[in-house]
């Protein structure tokens, strides 16, 4: 076994994976709210919106759905964990702060993926048909990479306070719903929104579940799941090389 | 790998805070099989230090080999090496004190089979086999403190860090800790100790180093420690009757005397003439000697003089 070796540290960040589920996942109130936000947007917003289509809602919903589950936890585990005073310890274990993050993530990533099967479910039983079961498994998934490690990444700045970083990441994450095509449509935007919207990761999600439920959407598929693999490879390698330098501020 | 005899080897280590400098050019070795003590007042820089020296923060300057490994170049190797109990440092509170173990022996890459076996055993010689399957929420502090000392154990390290491990602990913990301590250190592990406790280090500890105000004030034997303090010796003498205070202090060696507690309190110039008259002048007089000591300076006292001069 050598220890520094990435299969070694793989396995060791499926550990911490484990661990994140067990202690921070699998609670009630973070599952119920996790599938609640957006069920309440979705609501509020169909009400509001009779003439869209049942296509533009469900992929909207799924979109927030995968969104909000995997940007939900993952930004207030480091501040629980130094705040619980956990986090020495795993400083102190024989892993690398990469394959940390990445254990983070990968948490993060099976409970997006895992509750955004529930919008899927509501889509197949009021009878949609998904027409690229196969895109939209893979807008998913790398879907459910990029916004696990966007939130990882908002964990960042070194404080011990849960409530602080859920402020921050409010404030990056609900904006982000507004300009990412989910309730108006790109084409509807003005063009400082459109213009935004290109910058916005969700933006190229929607995009995808759009298409896969057979509705209009405004990019090329190629340049969808380009972006949105680009994001997620930036977000990963940010939140890595900069949890390293924060992470003895914590302590 | 060419490690030799030292264990830890730590060269000119600084670390600051902002405009503080907690740890000034420290440098010291350790040596393979023996335990360590690192005694100093409340911010003296030994928390700071013993992070430094487990890879959790990063040293301005110097460098620090353990087993041979560099802590900032290769932490892994050298973190795998070590088991580490911090200063303030909890289990999962929402898992029970079996799944603590799991984690911290999947963490540091146990086979499941091995680990189950040390965890048994660990959990049966920390007195916690019973309540392996309770939440740690409802441990004691002394049962959670014990936890974690086995969670650092279950890979088997040959190098122990220990902050404080036994600050605020009852006495049965404390027993059981240090007697624990003992045995690894006799199995060949080699402690490193943070403590407050001169008793604790006096027993336990090889050698000692002393720091304060980030930088090392001594290192050494407790037994050399003590007698480098200056001191004039002192008798304590108990007899079967009162005697002549001013008789004694007439005696060739005698310095002083005074009445303590029933006792003799005897400065003595040299030890030997002073006991050589006490013992006769008590025989002319007819007076049986009931107790006789010579103390020796104690830890304490040690660390008190050479930390004089702190807040
Ligand atoms: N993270 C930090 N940020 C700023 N200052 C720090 C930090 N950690 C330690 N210090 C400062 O460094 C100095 C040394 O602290 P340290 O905790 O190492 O002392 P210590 O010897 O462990 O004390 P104690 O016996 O109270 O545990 C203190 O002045 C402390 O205030
Ligand atoms: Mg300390």
């Amino acid at each position: 076994m050598h220890p520094s070796g990435i299969v070694e540290q793989v396995r060791r960040s499926i550990v911490i994976a484990k661990k994140d589920i067990m202690i921070y996942y699998i609670k009630g109130p973070v599952i119920i709210f996790g599938l609640l936000i957006p069920l309440f947007l979705f609501m509020a917003f169909s009400v509001g919106s009779r003439f869209a289509s049942l296509p533009f809602l469900i992929s909207g919903l799924l979109a927030m759905t995968l969104f909000f589950t995997a940007t939900a936890v993952s930004p207030v585990i480091f501040p629980w964990e130094a705040q619980a005073r956990t986090l020495e310890r795993l400083a102190a274990a024989p892993i690398t702060v990469p394959a940390l993050i990445f254990g983070d993530i990968l948490a993060s990533f099976v409970f997006g993926v895992g509750i955004t099967l529930a919008p899927v479910g509501i889509a197949l039983a009021l009878g949609l048909t998904i027409s690229h079961p196969a895109l939209l498994l893979l807008g998913i998934l790398i879907g459910a990479i990029c916004f696990s490690s966007l939130g990882t990444l908002l964990s960042v700045p070194p404080t011990s306070s849960p409530p602080n970083i859920m402020m921050l990441s409010s404030l990056i994450k609900f904006p982000l719903i507004f300009i990412s095509g989910i309730f108006v449509p790109i084409e509807s935007l003005p063009a400082w929104g459109r213009l935004v919207a290109v910058f916005s990761p969700l933006t190229y999600f929607t995009d995808i579940a759009r298409y896969s439920l057979g509705e209009v959407h405004a990019f090329p598929l190629v340049v969808d799941i380009i972006a949105l693999a680009f994001f997620a490879l930036l977000f990963t390698a940010a939140a890595m090389m900069l949890h390293a330098r924060t992470l003895p501020k914590r302590i | 790998m060419i490690t030799g005899q030292i264990a830890i080897d730590v060269r000119e280590v600084t670390k600051r805070f902002d405009d503080i400098v907690a740890v000034d050019q420290i440098s010291l070795d350790v040596r393979r099989g023996e335990i360590f003590g690192f005694l100093g007042p409340n911010g003296a820089g030994k928390t700071t230090t013993v992070r430094m020296l487990t890879g959790i923060i990063r040293p301005d300057e110097g460098s620090v080999h353990v087993m041979g490994h560099d802590i900032v170049k290769n932490p892994v190797p050298a973190k795998q090496q070590m088991g580490v109990v911090p200063e303030t440092a909890n289990a999962y509170l929402d898992l029970s004190g079996r799944q603590n173990m799991l984690l911290a022996a999947d963490l540091y890459g146990v086979p499941r089979a091995r680990a189950e076996e040390r965890i048994r055993e660990t959990l049966a010689e920390l007195g916690l086999l019973g309540r392996q399957d309770h939440r740690v929420q409802g441990y004691s502090k002394g049962m959670q403190q014990r936890l974690i000392l086995g969670m650092a154990l279950l890979h088997e390290p040959p190098i122990l860090f220990l902050d404080e491990p036994t600050s605020g602990l009852d006495v049965q913990s404390t027993h059981l800790i240090i007697a624990m301590l003992q045995r690894l250190n006799e199995a060949g592990t080699t402690i490193f100790l943070t403590t407050h406790n001169m008793d604790e280090a006096n027993r336990l500890c090889h050698r000692v180093g002393i720091i304060r105000c980030g930088r090392i004030a001594a290192v050494d034997t407790p037994e050399q420690l003590k007698q480098t303090v200056e001191r004039i010796a002192v008798v304590l003498v108990r007899f079967d009757r009162r005697v002549d205070i001013r008789a004694l202090s007439a005696l060739p060696g005698v310095a002083d005397v005074a009445e303590v507690n029933g006792r003799c309190r005897i400065a003595v110039e040299d030890i030997d003439t002073a006991i050589q008259s006490i013992v006769s002048h008590a025989r002319a007089q007819g007076t049986r000697i009931l107790s006789l000591d010579t103390p020796t300076p104690s830890l304490d006292e040690v660390f008190l003089s050479i930390t004089a001069g702190d807040d």
